[in-house]
């Protein structure tokens, strides 16, 4: 492999606010704030679903109503008022666009204050951008080239229009709207996502990419993503998060679901940068979403993320391993600064025989943040021969920071292995001083140990989105000694 | 070049550092000897700009500079290179991303272009062939599970790529054998020049076989407490520490 993680860093450190901390002027199509069966079915209509997927909806919002919001984590919060939310925006765009060119130019200005100007992303390495601004998505690119191959690729409002019975047999198969509080809440009301569809056999040739971006203020949303890998394929998805800076808190609450049908791999990836809050910890967005995947027989997933955003982060990436000799996988980068608490994790359930997983994660806490590892391997019955390897590791930027592991193991056969590492350490005032004496700043100094102590994780990433990680833990980190 | 006069400077309230007086003309080579414990490494680190340590008195001037009003990053990039005694391990850091950023860092601070990767490289090769560095070691990560050789010559590798006007060479030979010996001190008389200088810390004269110094100091408890030609650092290989100890309560 190149040695991309080896990249110069960032030249934009000099930027210690927020960097993508601004707001576009983009007329939205808001419905009133709050929550009732009248706003689900509003939604609903406004989007011309099927009966089916209302009736669906409504299910979820009946079991939301009785449920209780989770306490377990290691992160203090205030609660959202779920009636003081608007739970629909969508940009007032009345037609699709056939090209890039007929983009609405304030909407250009903001791909490219994200660093993802069009033009650039039809000239990168294949990369297939479906821009998602605030809950519809608005362009998408490199559909003609996909659809040769039977991709599908498109807004989850789209697929659920042209695609309805793949929508209807995979949505809610991996995180039922029962599973929990913020998953019943997005099976509710959930806007918009993305949809995937990998047939038989195909081996996507590029990276399919979706920017997720909270644009309008007091919105809170509830994204939807659904990947389905069909027998022997292959795909590599990329999640990246931006959002402007608020002073009230943002909820997202998004479930993503993937399937690896026998054979089949699926590479998951996301950096996430949404906004922290600022240095005396007002603001920012809460993060409380529902990843899981299922594996078929011989399958793979792998789940890697770079998360830096976020007030409260409370998320945990996880695998099924149904199908025998599957394999997931969880790499993970959590750096949380000032004030930002980060509760994040996997679970890996290992169900068939010969099932493997495998966890590296790494914590980088600064400042007065909490940073916990939460994770879960299960061994059932019927996993003969199973495997799991976890190395989860943090590193203190300050005195006053918190990192905390909390590695759970249930097993119920005896035949499987299990192997599980753990170090703290505080960043190595030796190890600064020798950068600095090189004429290295602090910073930058930083930024390499940081980034190096990442390495694992980082070189899972695709190309594009590795550099791109390597400047948020860079500046996210900035003046985070202590 | 640098000239300190009256060093005092302590950690944790112990005076380490109690009235040391240097002088360094470029194109020098000095030796400082000194037992255990003399202060020799806390001389090197309060250059370097180490902030453990607390100045009490005295003054260093490099270069018509207050070196001690520098920060550490500025010491370096005006052409300080401290080769360590112990080399820290940065895992996960290739040896040519961490040189190349401290390069372009320093290039930066003087206002010049950053270097191409092509130039780069080349310096790379042409560097790492003058301390017989394993052009592999280059591409590894900083001095991570290297042995204790060849952390030693990746400083001396260092401080060839970086070319400084004053080098500090903490105890480089420790830990060498013959031959790693040879070759770094080989460096160490390629690099010398007209306008730079080294100050060459060391506990044996058989380093001093190698590196030919122009003047040997003997440092003990906090002071240079004796300086002559090279042939003093024979002397003190002979007659031992003892010897200038007893000089001392004379
Ligand atoms: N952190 C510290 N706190 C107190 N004393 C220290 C500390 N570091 C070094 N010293 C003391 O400073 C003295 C000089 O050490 P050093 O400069 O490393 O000597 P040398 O390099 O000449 O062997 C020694 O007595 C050592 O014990
Ligand atoms: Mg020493």
């Amino acid at each position: 492999m190149a040695n991309y993680t080896e990249n110069e860093l960032a030249k934009d450190l000099e930027d210690q606010e927020y960097k993508f901390g601004f707001t576009s002027d983009i007329d939205a199509d808001t419905i009133p704030k709050g929550l009732s069966e009248d706003v689900i079915r509003l939604i609903s209509h406004k989007k011309e679903e099927p009966e089916w997927l209302l009736e669906y909806r409504l299910n979820a919002y009946r079991i939301w109503q009785e449920m209780i919001e989770p306490e377990w984590g290691h992160v203090h919060y205030t609660k959202p008022d779920f009636q003081d939310i608007a739970y629909y925006s969508a940009p007032n765009q009345t037609k699709k666009y056939e090209s890039w060119d007929d983009v609405d130019p304030e909407m250009k200005e903001t791909m490219a204050k994200l660093g993802i100007s069009l033009e650039e992303q039809k000239r990168l390495t294949g990369v297939a951008v479906d821009f998602v601004m605030d809950s519809v998505s608005v362009a998408t690119s490199f559909k003609a080239k996909l659809a040769e191959l039977g991709i599908i690729f498109c807004s989850f409002s789209e697929a659920v229009q042209d695609h309805p019975e793949l929508v209807r047999a995979n949505m809610g198969t991996v995180v039922p709207h029962t599973d929990n509080f913020y998953a019943a809440l997005n099976s509710a009301v959930f806007t918009d996502g993305s949809f995937c569809y990998i047939p038989k056999g195909v081996r996507c040739p590029m990276e399919l990419s979706t920017y997720f971006r909270i644009n309008q203020g007091g919105t809170g949303q509830f994204e939807r993503t659904l990947v389905v890998a069909d027998e022997g394929s292959y795909v590599s998805y990329l999640e990246g998060c931006t959002a402007p800076q608020r002073d009230e808190n943002q909820l997202h609450a998004a479930v993503v679901e993937l399937i690896a049908k026998d054979n089949a791999e699926i590479k998951y990836s996301t950096v996430q940068n949404w906004y922290p809050g600022d240095k005396n910890g007002v603001g920012g967005i809460f993060n409380f979403v529902t990843k899981r995947g299922i594996c078929g027989t011989n399958s793979k997933i792998s789940w890697t993320q770079v998360e830096t955003g976020s007030a409260v982060t409370w998320k945990y990436p996880s695998c099924i391993l149904k199908g025998d000799h599957s394999v997931g996988e969880f790499y993970s980068v959590a750096v949380t600064n000032n004030y930002q608490q980060a509760d994040t994790g996997t679970k890996m359930i290992h169900l068939g025989k010969g099932t493997k997983s495998t966890i590296i994660s790494k914590g980088i806490s600064a400042g007065k943040s909490q940073n916990s590892y939460r994770g879960l391997v299960q061994i059932h019955k019927n996993a003969q021969n199973a495997r799991n390897f976890s190395q989860c590791d943090s590193l203190l930027m300050t005195d006053e920071c918190g990192a905390h592991t909390f590695p759970y193991i249930e097993c119920k056969n005896s035949s499987a292995k299990i192997e599980h590492e753990a170090t703290t350490s505080k960043i190595g005032e030796d190890q600064i001083f020798y950068c600095l004496q090189r004429g290295i700043s602090e910073e930058k100094a930083i930024g390499l140990i940081v980034n190096g102590y990442c390495k694992e994780v980082l070189n899972q990433l695709p190309m594009e989105f590795a550099v791109e990680a390597q400047k948020l833990l860079t500046i996210s980190l900035e003046g985070s000694v202590g | 070049m640098i000239t300190i006069k009256n060093l005092h400077a302590s950690i944790n309230g112990k005076e380490i550092l109690k009235g040391l007086d240097l002088t360094v003309n470029a194109g020098e080579v000095h030796a400082i000897m000194g037992p255990n414990g003399a202060g020799k490494s806390t001389l090197a680190s309060v250059l370097a700009g180490r902030e453990d340590y607390e100045i009490t008195e005295g003054s260093v001037d490099f270069d018509g500079t207050d070196l001690l009003d520098m920060d550490t990053e500025d010491r370096a990039r005006e052409g300080l290179f401290l080769a360590f005694q112990y080399p820290v391990e940065i895992p996960g850091v290739s040896n040519i991303n961490f040189l190349r950023t401290a390069i372009n860092e320093i290039r930066e601070y003087k206002g010049e272009e950053a270097m191409s990767a092509k130039e780069f490289m080349a310096t790379v090769r042409e560097k790492s062939a003058l301390v017989e560095l394993d052009p592999k070691l280059a591409s590894r990560s900083v001095n991570e599970g290297f042995s204790g050789g060849e952390k030693k010559r990746n400083e001396i590798f260092q401080m060839a790529m970086l070319e400084p006007k004053l080098s500090i060479l903490d105890e480089t030979d420790s830990g060498l054998d013959i031959d790693a010996l040879r070759i770094v001190a080989n460096g160490v008389n390629t690099l010398k020049g007209d306008d730079n200088a080294s100050i060459v810390i060391t506990h044996y004269q058989r380093l001093l076989d190698y590196i030919v110094p122009d003047f040997v100091h003997v440092l003990y408890d906090g002071k240079i407490v004796k300086s002559g030609p090279k042939e003093l650092a024979l002397e003190l290989e002979e007659k031992g520490y003892d010897w200038i100890k007893e000089e001392m309560t004379l």
